[in-house]
């Protein structure tokens, strides 16, 4: 019973969090400096992590499908099918959680620190609300960065699969037909779902990070227990949210 | 409108009181600070002095809107700052013991977020108050350095500094002489006492400093064990017979009965 609570009062802690950061919207023009700077941590910081892990997956999801679909010579539907599960599925939960992992975690360090040696207090002190600073441009940034990055990770493990499926010898996919597979087969609304997902997980990613960082009590020990709160509730949100979210856009 | 022209160069100050009004603070079943009640009048330094863990710095937070009392209420300037429109309206500075200075900025950022956040000034007003707080704290050197490079002690009159830009109606200050040389805790002193005789700025400062307590300001509070014992001139609070005052003040060492096997210290 304890436990339900106080998943109910952390969620009501985000949710004020967000409302609180978002009232301060019409200041984001003159927070630009600040928003370039979390656009730079949450986008170009990134990027390698993704390039490297998206080629990797693109390239091990043609390895598997060339495998199993030999069996019933189909061959010509791995770009389909790597193009498919990149876009609407892998592509942002992977790009999300690598967020929690790379920005989640510095986020939610960062903030615990500020609260624990009290630049927080000295924020609140001086009258500048800490959402205002220190969430708002990273929400902002998150929101602008997410699509970047999953359109980066799609566009990279296509050519990962295209390698792949070209050079291995058991399948020998011409590139031209695994192109044409992802051409005739992922849909402009294919790549929009998984660019709302990654929206929507990302912008929960740092939501979460922060406001964990920004509850954080007690001493330089706290930052760690903040940090790896942080990444692992962002883990299950992903997961959790991914199952609903992907179903509700099915709907549509 | 050009924004630079716009800005006023200056802003006027006044000073504030501040009323305490039976104050009670407790953690879960621990209490911090019991029924305390006091004034600080408009313009006054008053001290409030007392042994580690007398509650002395949760009272400050209380005041400062970073806690919330358990009873009791704070009045600044007659404002109840429990409601949310009296902070934003009143101009109070706090001095954290550690600092609390934002280790992502250089010095010279640290000082000028305030104005630059709240749109006081054009930029170069804010470059020329920002320079004269370093200059008055003997800081100038240290603009371009961030808070990690300093010591403790600078970046205690960092933080003092960042409060001076704020050019605050209260300032509140939680030990602002620990952690500094005789001389530099002596500045303190005297720029706290300054900013009263220029500005006619209250005070509200929580210390062990003896000598602050007893040279600058106009009234000090004893608090021990989060009971406010008395509130005197300093020179009634030298002169107070009260044992527990007396020895707080001027500590005997005595090796033969030390005070920590004593049973009124144990309680």
């Amino acid at each position: 019973m304890n436990q339900i609570r106080k998943i109910l009062e952390h969620f009501g802690e985000t949710v004020v969090l967000c409302l609180r950061a978002f009232s301060h919207l019409p200041t984001l023009p003159r927070q630009w400096r600040r928003l370039i700077e979390q656009c730079y941590l949450v986008g170009y910081t990134t990027f390698p992590i993704v390039a490297i892990l998206s080629f990797f997956i693109g390239s091990v999801l043609a390895l598997q499908a060339g495998y199993s679909l030999q069996a019933v010579a189909g061959q010509d539907f791995i770009g389909a099918l790597v193009g498919l599960s990149l876009a609407r599925e892998l592509a942002p939960v992977m790009t999300a959680i690598l967020l929690a992992g790379r920005v989640g975690s510095a986020t939610s360090a960062e903030l615990a620190t500020m609260k624990v040696y009290q630049e927080v207090d000295a924020l609140v002190t001086m009258n500048i609300p800490p959402e205002r600073i220190l969430v708002l441009p990273r929400l902002v940034a998150v929101l602008l960065m997410m699509p970047v990055l999953t359109l980066t990770a799609n566009l990279i493990g296509w050519i990962g699969g295209a390698i792949i499926a070209q050079n291995v010898d058991f399948i020998q996919l011409d590139t031209r037909i695994y192109f044409q597979g992802i051409q005739n087969f992922v849909g402009f609304r294919d790549i929009m779902d998984g660019l709302i997902k990654a929206e929507i997980f990302g912008f929960v990613v740092l939501l979460v990070s922060c406001n964990v960082g920004l509850r954080t009590t007690g001493g330089p020990r706290e930052i760690g227990a903040s940090v790896t709160r942080a990444v692992v509730i962002s883990l299950i949100l992903i997961l959790i949210l991914d199952y609903f979210v992907t179903s509700a856009l099915m709907q549509f | 409108m050009n924004q630079d022209t716009a800005l006023e160069p200056e802003r006027s100050r006044s000073s504030i009181g501040l009323k305490i009004e039976h104050l009670s603070k407790s953690y879960d079943s621990v209490t911090v600070l019991n029924d305390i009640s006091l004034e600080v009048n408009p313009g006054e330094i008053f001290v409030i002095m007392g042994p580690s863990g007398s509650g002395k710095s949760v009272l400050l937070k209380q005041v400062a809107g970073l806690e919330v009392p358990t009873r009791g209420r704070i009045l600044i300037d007659g404002k109840d700052i429990a409601d949310p429109k009296t902070r934003p309206s009143v101009s109070m500075a706090l001095v954290f013991q550690a600092g609390a200075l934002f280790n992502s900025m250089s010095v010279f950022d640290n000082l000028a977020l305030y104005p630059r956040e709240h749109r006081l000034y054009n930029p170069k007003t804010i470059r020329d108050k920002v320079m004269r707080a370093l200059q008055t704290l003997s800081l100038e050197d240290a603009a371009e350095k961030h808070p990690s490079q300093l010591s403790g002690g600078m970046r205690k009159r960092v933080a003092i500094a960042r409060a001076l830009v704020m050019e605050p109606e209260l300032i509140l200050y939680d030990e602002p002489t620990s952690e500094l040389d005789p001389t530099m805790a002596a500045t303190i002193s005297e720029v706290i006492a300054d900013l009263k005789e220029e500005f006619g700025v209250t005070s509200l400062v929580v210390s062990h400093d003896r000598d602050l307590a007893l040279t600058i300001s106009d009234r000090v509070a004893i608090l021990m064990h989060g009971d406010l014992l008395q509130v005197a001139t300093p020179e009634n609070t030298r002169r107070s017979e009260n044992p527990r005052v007396k020895d707080f003040l001027n500590p005997v060492i005595d090796i033969k009965n030390p005070r920590f096997k004593k049973k009124e210290y144990a309680s």
